[in-house]
């Protein structure tokens, strides 16, 4: 695109460096990165307006324009998630029996699915959330797509408990409103605390996901008409980048994301506590709360790199996330990886050591019994994977090799829930101890909820900028005010009224997208 | 209740009273081997060490223990599972939602589940218990102590203004159990048989690390009566 080639040279910078084609925006987004070092010249005013009009074409072209190939995507998945919905209709006809449940193992494929949705959703408020109070400025173009996530993968894996009950209808006897029962549920079961726990997850991960887009809806409001233009306006709540608005946004947003990160620790502290409070040998145990925290960042930080491997393929948005974004997704999912195994050695252990006789028998089961294989399996791609290749850049900056690793690691965090939620097979009693086979309803189910997370999420890419523009834009002058000593190195938040440069340039960039 | 595991022959006699008294359904061969058989409850099987004619097996017959402590009642989030003022644990059917959370929590196992709706096949449906609900689909379910026979001598005594005797509430499998190795009664009674039998050296709970405080007690098996 010629707009890209805007004269990079400016009275700040170093003459040397002005070339005819000047910064490309990947280097533009990524200069803000090498702050300090003042190797590329500060971008001057209408760089930025070239970088803000290319950014906005390129995302809402994506939205704007069908193709064939979307439709049938759309119809492919569309489908898949129609056959779950016919499995799980003849599940309520015929009853829960259609699934391979039986005495002992109650419980098995939904609830380790639930598991694992409840744990992918935490990669949006990773990244998004603590990547923002660490003022990690790498985050920008990527918070979206990761909210986006959090909150589809909450709309699922909230299905699941439903899913799972025997009497499907009657799930809302859990909700505490006055009834006709005269019957309040019993806050003592940890069941209570996950509806509550994830109820308040989706609402808090929904406005996470809604306050930062507002700036952009108004965006898109002002390059709509018709219909469209009706909805983005009333989504945007009236926007019009005034000073006040962009404060008010600032501040809402910087209290919201320390909100939501104790919400999201607690949320996934809780779904392991359904295991981890019981007296389940094989499930009772201390260290559940932390080690399915970090199990949900790893299988999260896995879901957050395939998703992104994949958009920025499908949407052409190599500039805007870089492979210096998957270099430094890499480096993080190889910590997590490491955290991870050591949680789940501090546990293992334990129960090695301390000679419960169940305990050792569900280990023996995993490393050498009839789930060996599952056991090994997770162990490789989990653990083995990860740490031989990941420490290599080539590796990280790789599409390919980062798209399977990703998705290794989540086949592995999905058999590590398999693996906890369907041990109850080996129990005190002997007599008792029994096997599991998944049947096709669950089978279906499961893989309808896989398709339903691409439709959420191939819907969404049509329906709102999966890039957070004010973010990356606000990025760029960011870094260029810094530069010119107009904002303190640490601050990612624009001053209120201090420099007028400062002041125009941050309301500029959502007035200007609104009058293009 | 008292199981005297040196008296148990492992006839089944109890789990088949239970099944006629209780209105559970019949799973049939294929679902009982899935692990759905609905026993409220039954005789484990366990082999001394060694092989068959030396080898002996020794029998235990397991239902709802009625723990004080039970843990399958915290668990529940629809207050299905609830101590009764008796000190029964009892499972009101028409508040589960079928969560199964209870039935994992129960070290005994003692909980069973309709994946379906209950069976009767022909001429089961014409012997139902009038006094016991036929559950529905997806619901859990277990021993009650018969609860309806624990309620009909109550009222009849409250009714002739007089207590209740030992031995006169005889839950199903006690009432049928060929050698007698079941005993029910009151354990709060000094002078109640159970209370005699539960002051047993060869007395124990089941699974007692658990600290689940099951109302049922085992006479250890020693090859010779022994009270």
């Amino acid at each position: 695109m010629s707009e890209r080639g805007t004269p990079g040279a400016k009275g700040a910078g170093d003459p040397s460096k002005a070339t005819s084609t000047g910064p490309t925006p990947e280097e533009a987004a990524l200069a803000f990165e090498a702050a300090g070092v003042k190797t590329t010249p500060a971008l001057t005013e209408s760089d930025l307006r070239a970088l803000d009009r290319d950014l906005d074409a390129r995302v809402f072209g994506a939205m704007e324009s069908i193709s064939i190939r979307y439709l049938l995507l759309v119809g492919f998945l569309g489908s898949v998630v129609a056959f779950g919905a016919f499995a799980f209709g003849w599940q309520i006809y015929k009853g829960i029996g259609v699934t391979g449940l039986n005495r002992p193992v109650f419980w098995g494929f939904y609830i380790a699915s639930f598991v694992f949705w409840i744990g992918i959703s935490h990669a949006g408020t990773l990244v998004s959330a603590i990547l923002r109070v660490l003022k990690v400025e790498w985050r920008m173009p990527l918070t979206r797509a990761a909210e986006a996530m959090t909150l589809f993968a909450l709309m699922i894996g909230g299905l699941f408990p439903i899913i799972h009950l025997g009497r499907n209808w009657r799930f809302y006897w859990m909700i505490p409103v006055p009834n006709e029962r005269g019957l309040w549920p019993n806050f003592r079961s940890a069941l209570m605390w996950d509806l509550l726990a994830i109820l308040t997850y989706i609402t808090a991960s929904s406005l996470f996901l809604l306050l930062p887009l507002i700036p952009d809806l108004a965006t898109a409001r002002d390059r709509t008409r018709g219909l469209r233009r009706r909805i983005y306006g009333l989504l945007s709540f009236g926007w019009r980048g005034t000073q006040q608005q962009w404060h008010r946004l600032h501040v809402a947003m910087r209290v919201f994301t320390i909100v939501v990160i104790p919400i999201a620790v607690s949320v996934h502290t809780i779904v392991s506590w359904d295991f981890g409070m019981t007296l389940v040998e094989g499930w009772r145990s201390t260290v559940f709360g932390p080690y399915f925290v970090i199990g949900a960042i790893y299988s999260g930080m896995a879901a957050l790199i395939t998703v992104l491997v994949l958009v920025r393929r499908s949407l052409k948005l190599d500039d805007y996330v870089t492979l210096r974004h998957f270099d430094r997704l890499g480096k993080v999912l190889l910590a997590v990886s490491v955290i991870w195994f050591y949680m789940f050695w501090a546990g293992f252990l334990t129960d090695w050591y301390g000679g419960s006789t169940v305990a050792k028998l569900i280990q023996h089961e995993h490393v050498a019994g009839h789930s060996a294989v599952l056991f090994w399996t997770m162990m490789v791609v989990n653990v083995l994977v990860p740490f031989l290749f990941l420490w290599f850049r080539r590796v990280r900056t790789s599409m390919p090799a980062m798209l399977v690793i990703s998705l290794l690691v989540n086949v592995g965090m999905w058999i590590e829930r398999f693996l906890i939620v369907t041990s109850p097979r080996i129990n005190s009693l002997s007599y008792d101890w029994g096997s599991y086979t998944p049947q096709w309803p669950e089978i279906a189910i499961a893989t309808a909820t896989f398709a339903a997370f691409a439709l959420l999420y191939v819907l969404f890419s049509k329906a709102l900028p999966l890039i957070s523009l004010w973010e990356v834009k606000e990025g760029w002058r960011v870094d260029r005010w810094r530069r010119e000593g107009l904002v303190e190195a640490e601050t990612d938040v624009p001053p209120l009224a201090t420099g007028t440069t400062a002041a125009t340039g941050a309301t500029g960039s959502a007035v200007r997208g609104g009058a293009s | 209740m008292v199981v005297d595991l040196d008296v148990c022959t492992g006839c089944q006699a109890c789990a088949v009273a239970c099944l006629a008294e209780n209105n559970v359904g019949i799973v049939g061969e294929e679902m009982a081997a899935m692990g759905r058989a609905q026993h409220w409850i039954r005789i484990e099987r366990y082999w001394d060490e060694g092989v068959y004619p030396e080898a002996r097996a020794q029998f235990v017959p397991v239902m709802c223990q009625q723990c004080d402590k039970a843990p399958c009642e915290p668990v529940c989030p629809v207050f299905a599972s609830v101590h009764s003022e008796d000190g029964l644990n009892s499972q009101v059917y028409n508040r589960c939602i079928g969560t199964r959370y209870c039935a994992h929590n129960c070290p005994y196992k003692a909980r069973v589940f309709n994946f379906f709706a209950p069976q009767f096949p022909s001429p089961l449906e014409q012997q139902l218990n009038p006094d016991v609900t036929v559950r529905s689909v997806g619901i859990m379910e277990k021993c009650t102590f018969c609860v309806q026979r624990i309620r009909r001598v109550r009222e009849r005594a409250r009714v002739e203004d007089r207590p209740i005797a030992d031995g006169e509430i005889m839950p199903a499998c006690v009432q049928t159990c060929p050698p007698g190795a079941l005993v029910f009664g009151d354990a709060a009674d000094p002078d109640s048989q159970v209370s005699r039998l539960m002051a047993s050296r060869r007395g124990f709970r089941l699974l007692e690390a658990f600290n689940t405080e099951p109302s049922v007690v085992y006479l250890k098996r020693e090859g010779g009566l022994d009270v």
